[in-house]
C-alpha cells in the first residue's frame, strides 16, 4: 500500500514553491552571470579586500544586485533543500518544513547583513 | 554438431531471500527475451513464476529488468541485450516482488487512481458528439501520450519513484496530462489537485529516464512539464485551494 504522509501537502501551496522556486532559478542564472564575470575581470589585477570594497562599497547599484542575488538564494536554495531532505531522510514532512525555513531565515540574514556591510563599508 | 547455448542468470526469490539462478539456454534465430524465459519454465525449471499474455507488445505484462535495465521482454531481441555472451534477468524495480520475476503492480495502479487517472464525463447519451479536430493543440497533446500500456518500464526506471514513496510516477501522471488535454473531460481542476503535491508532478527531476526506456517512445517527461506549468497557473489563480 502506498503510505500517507504525516502532514498531507497543500496542492495550491506546493504549485507556488514549484513556481517560485522556477521563478527564483531564473533571477539566479542572471546573477550569476554577472556575479562570475565580475570576480574573472576582478582578480585581473590580483584580488584584495580593498579593491572589492572599493568596488561594491557606497554602491546603490552593487547593494540592489546583491540585495536581489540574496533574495533569489533564500527562496531557491530551501526549497530544493526541501526536496532533497524528503527524498533522501526519513524526518517528517513538518520537521522539513522547519528546517528549511530556518535555512531560509539564515540564507536571508546572513547574505543581506554582508551586502548592506560591504556597502556600508564604502562611500565614507 | 553440438547446439549452441548461452547463459541466462535469473532472479529466484523475493524481495528479502532470493538469488540469481544460471540457466543454459538454446540460442535461436530471433529469439525475445520472453522466449527464453518461457524457454527456461517449460523445460528446465517449471517452479520459475512470470507473468505474460499477448507476446505482441499490446499488453504491457512482460516488463523485466534486462541486463540492468527495465524493458518489455516480448519485444526484445536477445541479440540487442546481450552482453559477453550472458543475459541477466530480474523483477521490476521499485515494485515488490511476490515471486522471482512477478512483481505486485498494486502501488502502480493504485497511484493511477490517486492521479485521477479516469475520464470524467460531463454528457449524456442525448448529447451530440464531441467534435475534436485532429489538428486541436489539446488533442495532439492527449495524443502524444495516449499509447501507454501501463507495463511499468517507466515506473521502474524513475529514481524519484525509488526516492519518495509517494511519488506517482511517469505513467499515472502521463494519463493524468492525456485527460487534461481531453476537451470532453470535465474533472481537470479535481486531477489537478490530485497531481500537486510533494509526490506529485513538482517532484519529478526531468532526468527523462523514463523517455529513455518507454518501449512505446513516449515522453513522460513533457507530459509532467506540461502538469507542471498547469498547476502553476491554476495556483497562481487560487484554483488548487
Amino acid at each position: 500500500m502506498i503510505e500517507e504522509t504525516a502532514v498531507p501537502s497543500n496542492p495550491q501551496t506546493e504549485a507556488r514553491l514549484w513556481l517560485a522556486q522556477r521563478v527564483s532559478a531564473m533571477v539566479l542564472a542572471l546573477c550569476i552571470v554577472v556575479h562570475l564575470a565580475t570576480i574573472i575581470m576582478a582578480v585581473q589585477g590580483g584580488l584584495s579586500a580593498a579593491e572589492i570594497v572599493g568596488r561594491v562599497g557606497g554602491s546603490e547599484v552593487w547593494l540592489v544586485f546583491y540585495g536581489v542575488f540574496v533574495l533569489a538564494i533564500t527562496v531557491h536554495a530551501p526549497i530544493g533543500l526541501r526536496a532533497i531532505l524528503n527524498e533522501m531522510t526519513k524526518l517528517s514532512m513538518g520537521r522539513i518544513n522547519l528546517l528549511c525555513f530556518l535555512a531560509a531565515v539564515m540564507l536571508g540574514y546572513l547574505g543581506l547583513k554582508v551586502a548592506i556591510r560591504f556597502y556600508m563599508l564604502g562611500g565614507a | 554438431m553440438s547446439e549452441e547455448t548461452f547463459t541466462v542468470s535469473v532472479w529466484r526469490g523475493d524481495d528479502e531471500v532470493g538469488r540469481y539462478q544460471d540457466y543454459e539456454v538454446p540460442r535461436m534465430e530471433s529469439q525475445t527475451v520472453l522466449d527464453v524465459i518461457t524457454y527456461i519454465q517449460r523445460r528446465l525449471d517449471p517452479n520459475l513464476s512470470y507473468r505474460f499474455a499477448c507476446r505482441v507488445g499490446v499488453c504491457g505484462s512482460c516488463a523485466m529488468t534486462v541486463n540492468g535495465k527495465p524493458r518489455w521482454t516480448c519485444r526484445t531481441h536477445v541479440s540487442k541485450v546481450i552482453e559477453d555472451g550472458r543475459l541477466e534477468v530480474a523483477p521490476l524495480r521499485n515494485l515488490k516482488v511476490i515471486k522471482d520475476l512477478s512483481v505486485d503492480m498494486t502501488d502502480f495502479f493504485d497511484k493511477w487512481a490517486k492521479a485521477e487517472g479516469r475520464f470524467v464525463g460531463g454528457s449524456t447519451r442525448h448529447d451530440d458528439f464531441a467534435k475534436v479536430s485532429p489538428d486541436d493543440k489539446r488533442r495532439q497533446e492527449a495524443s502524444a501520450g495516449i499509447e501507454c500500456i501501463g507495463c511499468g518500464v517507466c515506473y521502474a526506471t524513475c529514481d524519484v519513484v525509488a526516492w519518495n514513496t509517494e511519488y506517482l510516477g511517469p505513467a499515472a501522471l502521463n494519463r493524468a496530462w492525456t485527460l487534461i488535454n481531453d476537451e470532453r473531460d470535465t474533472g481537470r481542476l479535481s486531477r489537478l489537485k490530485a497531481v500537486s503535491g510533494t509526490g506529485g508532478c513538482q517532484a519529478c527531476h526531468s532526468q527523462q529516464g523514463c523517455v529513455e526506456r518507454c518501449p512505446k517512445h513516449l515522453n513522460p517527461t513533457a507530459s509532467i512539464a506540461g502538469l507542471k506549468r498547469a498547476t502553476a497557473m491554476a495556483a497562481l489563480k487560487g484554483e488548487l485551494k
